[in-house]
């Protein structure tokens, strides 16, 4: 008898665990979803109008736009933003959109790098992750990809900081309890770059993942580092199926 | 819609009946500092905020704002007028960096 409770409980609790996926979205309060559902209100759509601009605009060396190889962003890079991180073959690597945007700057239109968290780089990267928005996150982990996937699915479990808290006791095994005065969220990537009122600014998921590691006081990953590459393209296979909600609105 | 793009966004119904009560919607790309801020070397960052917004509909004023540090960056405003005759709406604004912003749009009123 002993041992069937136990064993009721076991699978209760595992069946917690493996709880559907959830976007962000469903942690916020109701004026945070009437935000992110009005594309007029909600603050990020002035970087991704900005991100318009600059698509047109030519710069560099070459002296050309990003419309002159790829045309209109609605149809070239529809889709694009909900399949990265993924392998580059040119750059043979995993590379996520900041970085692409900024091996395209780099190397087909002679200009300086875009520094990461920039203004032109968010305004590029929310004006194309809008024209994948409502789309399934879906990427692929297997082939070259594959011993990365497997970086970023071990450090999602590995213990780090002063804290010694890895990513999963929050948000798988604590997702939906109270920290303070928000509910703990799954962890799901669906709304990056977003506008977050703590930044009072849009920000992308680099910098929303670093503010985690700070918050269990652990040392900070550099930017475009390959632990965050790593970590991005875990947690978009995590989210698989979920719909890019770009640009979102977060606390 | 706004001349120079993302720096603000307005919205104004295009054509509206005579008499009718319109929303004119603005979103402002701004920092709003509020002058309480220390940068990462602890010194402090200066405040700067939007400090005067002023509506005008064919050239009069509807609107008059002086905003305090209390309102958050990116600024949100909206607002009703009763649609009188065709013309453009007119939005701009100061803030202490003595930096001015602007954004108009036309409604056509039948």
């Amino acid at each position: 008898m002993k041992r069937a409770v136990a064993l009721a409980l076991a699978l209760l609790a595992a069946t917690a665990l493996a709880e559907a996926p959830r976007s962000g979205l469903a942690y916020q309060g109701e004026d945070i979803r009437r935000l992110q559902a009005d594309d007029f209100a909600n603050p990020a759509m002035l970087w991704a109008e900005r991100g318009a601009a600059a698509w047109q605009q030519r710069r560099g060396t070459a002296n050309k736009s990003c419309a002159d190889c790829h045309g209109a962003a609605e149809q070239s890079m529809r889709g694009v933003a909900a399949r990265l991180p993924a392998w580059d073959a040119r750059l043979q690597r995993v590379s996520t959109l900041d970085q692409r945007i900024n091996a395209c700057t780099v190397r087909e239109q002679g200009a300086a790098e875009l520094p990461p968290e920039s203004e032109p780089a968010l305004a590029l990267q929310t004006y194309l992750a809008l024209q994948s928005r409502g789309m399934p996150l879906r990427v692929a982990v297997d082939g070259p990809a594959g011993p990365v996937f497997y970086i970023g699915r071990e450090l999602y479990r590995t213990r780090i900081g002063q804290m010694n808290l890895a990513c999963t006791h929050c948000h798988e095994q604590k997702a939906g309890k109270t920290l303070l005065a928000e509910q703990i969220s799954q962890g799901q990537p669906t709304a990056w770059p977003a506008y977050r009122m703590d930044w009072q600014a849009p920000g992308s998921i680099e910098r929303r993942l670093r503010a985690c590691f700070l918050g269990v006081r652990a040392e900070m990953p550099a930017y475009r580092s390959e632990d965050l590459v790593a970590l991005q393209l875990y947690l978009v296979w995590r989210a698989q199926g979920l719909a890019l909600e770009a640009p979102g609105v977060r606390r | 819609m706004s001349e120079a793009p993302g720096i603000g966004r307005i919205r104004v119904p295009p054509r509206a009946r005579r008499g009718e009560v319109v929303e004119i919607r603005l979103l402002i790309q701004h920092p709003m500092e509020n002058g309480f801020r220390r940068d990462t070397l602890g010194r402090a960052v200066a405040k700067n905020i939007i400090h005067r917004l002023v509506a005008r509909y064919d050239g009069r004023e509807i609107l008059r704002a002086e905003l305090g540090s209390g309102i958050a960056a990116n600024p949100y405003f909206a607002f009703f007028t009763r649609a009188t005759a065709s013309g453009r709406i007119e939005i701009d604004w100061e803030d202490d960096a003595g930096v001015r912003g602007s954004v108009g749009a036309a409604i056509e009123v039948t």
